[in-house]
């Protein structure tokens, strides 16, 4: 039981995906201008790793060495083409704002990569647990980076008006507020958890 | 720890990936199917109740290519429902315009826009410039939030304000080919037949 | 005019990589040195012209007939996946040369975003300034090269810049990708200045 926790507890920080790991970039940039629409995607995320890590685990075995990317990818993209359909009939406004990133999970390089680094050697339920691991660090990173852009730019958490006023520093909603506070964010990490 | 390959068992494992995944999600789009329709009525009876006063059904149409919906109160036409678009300042900026039959812009709604977020995209927020829309007679103005135009715009969005504008009278416009140029008093009552003759010659020609 | 509109639009004004935020960690990754970020560039041009052409046909010809359009994610990454190890394979064969250039570039395009975010943008996105608001296939080949090229213009400015970063002396947290990520920022904000240009 302790090496699984262990398991979930690296993803958070050792192997943290977004600040140590520099992996899955393009959503962790271009979802988190709100603290809500980071988590959002962060859970979409999750999800598909989970499920795909442990489906993973179970088919590699009789899976022949030179096509298991493609097969791999294939058992991806059919989770993400799941999480469309739910998103679309249960939260279709969060479906919208996410927009292309929920396809473009497929591609991120996370998934495929924790299905080559971990799931492929490992049982169904210590890839669950990977998955979990990796999936919760990529939450809370995004999380993170959405509450600090959404905090700097729009004076506000989780959509609750804090600072009072209309306006934040409106940079930090936009493009280039988002590698701003990812690299500042960087820093910190790095201050704290490297020595 | 992975089989060793050889073309056979490539092609039975890549082509049973394949299958079973097919499968597997032929059968989740049957499944959400009817949520996901349901989720876009409730959506677009969501955005029409915003637009226009209490009303019971609604009915979808389209005019030239332009979709609209009327809502009907029983016997009563309550309104018009019209979608329109207009290039905003980041790419389209699709409004939904309620039109009473009295030719009165009722309210407005955003359905989609691409615009900076923090100044146009303020379109969906600012009260002062969204309450503007409400009850908002447009017989006789000038749409534009420029200079000696009669829309008051989103500070520092004159683009996107101009944009909106432009949109609510181009809804306004395809609202008098839906009435067909009738005084208004007559639009109530005919629009609904003068509407499928409309419908009607658009879709033949 | 709609073709230059395009162009301008998807090489400047909506940067695939400073303003849409997709292709980012081969953009951080292989950005170290000019001559490698260049290489990148070409093959992902090539690849992602290519790719939209065919995930272009086979959406309009496969998918939309038979209403089966859920499937595009699934379809066209393995369309994508496909078509990167046909380019490997045919180049090596025909240009060995080209293939010394892209070869080492082209297993990390599959899973490079830019390729798919580009095939889905093509198929789905609403183009305001181009009639009735979808793309033609010549339209769509287009915008995939115009987008390519910008991915290879931020990519191009950006190794130049990280190779004045590596020789300047920055604090110990801020070193390797911090610096940089923080360089993009600026990067991005002098993009932004074409924001508006084309509506």
């Amino acid at each position: 039981m302790a090496s699984k926790l262990k398991l979930i507890t690296d993803g958070l920080v050792k192997n943290n995906p977004t600040f140590v790991l520099l992996l899955g970039m393009c959503p962790t940039l271009a979802t988190t201008t709100s603290a809500i629409n980071g988590l959002s995607m962060g859970l979409a995320t999750l999800f598909v790793l989970v499920l795909s890590n442990m489906a993973i685990s179970l088919i590699a075995p009789v899976v022949p060495d030179k096509v298991h990317i493609p097969v791999y990818i294939v058992v991806i993209a059919t989770f993400v083409t799941l999480l469309q359909f739910i998103m679309q009939a249960y939260t279709p406004a969060m479906y919208e704002t996410l927009g292309l990133f929920i396809p473009l999970i497929v591609v991120n390089c996370i998934v495929l990569g924790r299905a080559e680094a971990f799931a492929n050697k490992h049982g169904v339920l210590e890839s669950a647990c990977d998955g979990l691991g990796v999936g919760l660090g990529f939450t809370c990173s995004l999380t993170v980076l959405g509450l600090v852009r959404e905090l700097l730019g729009a004076g506000s958490l989780f959509g609750h008006n804090i600072i009072g006023g209309n306006d934040g520093m409106l940079l930090f909603v936009l493009a280039p507020g988002a590698f701003l506070c990812l690299g500042y964010l960087m820093v910190l990490f790095n201050k704290l958890f490297k020595k | 720890m992975a089989a060793k390959s050889n073309l056979t068992n490539m092609v039975l494992v890549l082509g049973v990936t394949c299958l079973l995944c097919s499968a597997v999600l032929g059968g989740a789009y049957v499944l959400t199917e009817e949520p996901i329709a349901n989720a876009q009525v409730e959506k677009t009876n969501k955005a029409i109740s915003k637009v226009l006063p209490e009303f019971q059904s609604v009915q979808e149409k389209e005019i030239s290519g332009v979709k609209y919906y009327e809502a009907w109160s029983g016997e009563t036409l309550v309104g018009y429902a019209i979608e329109s678009t207009a290039g905003g300042f980041g790419g389209p900026l699709v409004l939904l315009v309620g039109i009473t039959p009295d030719r009165i812009v009722c309210n407005t709604s955003v359905l989609s826009h691409s615009e900076t977020p923090g100044l146009g995209a303020k379109c969906t927020t600012d009260a002062k410039f969204m309450s503007q829309w409400k009850n908002f007679n447009p017989k006789g103005k000038k749409m534009t939030a420029g200079p000696g135009g009669d829309i008051d715009a989103i500070t520092a969005s004159t683009i996107t304000s101009n944009a909106y504008a432009k949109a609510v009278d181009s809804a306004v416009k395809v609202f008098d080919t839906i009435v067909g140029g009738q005084s208004s008093a007559d639009a109530i009552t005919g629009a609904s037949y003068v509407n499928k003759n409309n419908g009607g010659q658009e879709d033949g020609e | 005019m709609e073709y230059f509109l395009i162009i301008i639009s998807a090489i400047f004004v909506n940067n695939i990589v400073l303003s849409q935020f997709l292709g980012i960690c081969p953009f951080l990754g292989v950005s170290n040195k000019l001559s490698t970020a260049s290489g990148m560039s070409m093959a992902v041009c090539f690849v992602i012209t290519l790719a939209t052409l065919v995930t272009y046909l086979i959406n309009q010809y496969l998918l939309v007939p038979f209403k089966i359009e859920f499937l595009q994610t699934i379809a066209f990454i393995l369309v994508i996946a496909a078509l990167v190890q046909m380019v490997e394979i045919v180049l090596k064969k025909v240009s060995p040369s080209l293939y010394q250039a892209l070869g080492i570039f082209l297993p990390l395009i599959t899973t490079n975003c830019a390729v798919l975010g580009v095939a889905l943008n093509v198929v789905t996105k609403e183009f305001s300034f181009v009639e009735g608001g979808m793309l033609n296939l010549g339209q769509a080949l287009v915008y995939a090269f115009a987008t390519s090229l910008g991915y290879g213009l931020a990519m191009v400015i950006f190794a130049g810049i990280r190779e004045h970063l590596s020789l300047s002396d920055v604090p110990k947290s801020f070193k390797g990708v911090p610096i940089a990520v923080i360089s993009v920022a600026i990067l991005a904000m002098a993009f932004m200045g074409f924001s508006g240009m084309v509506k």
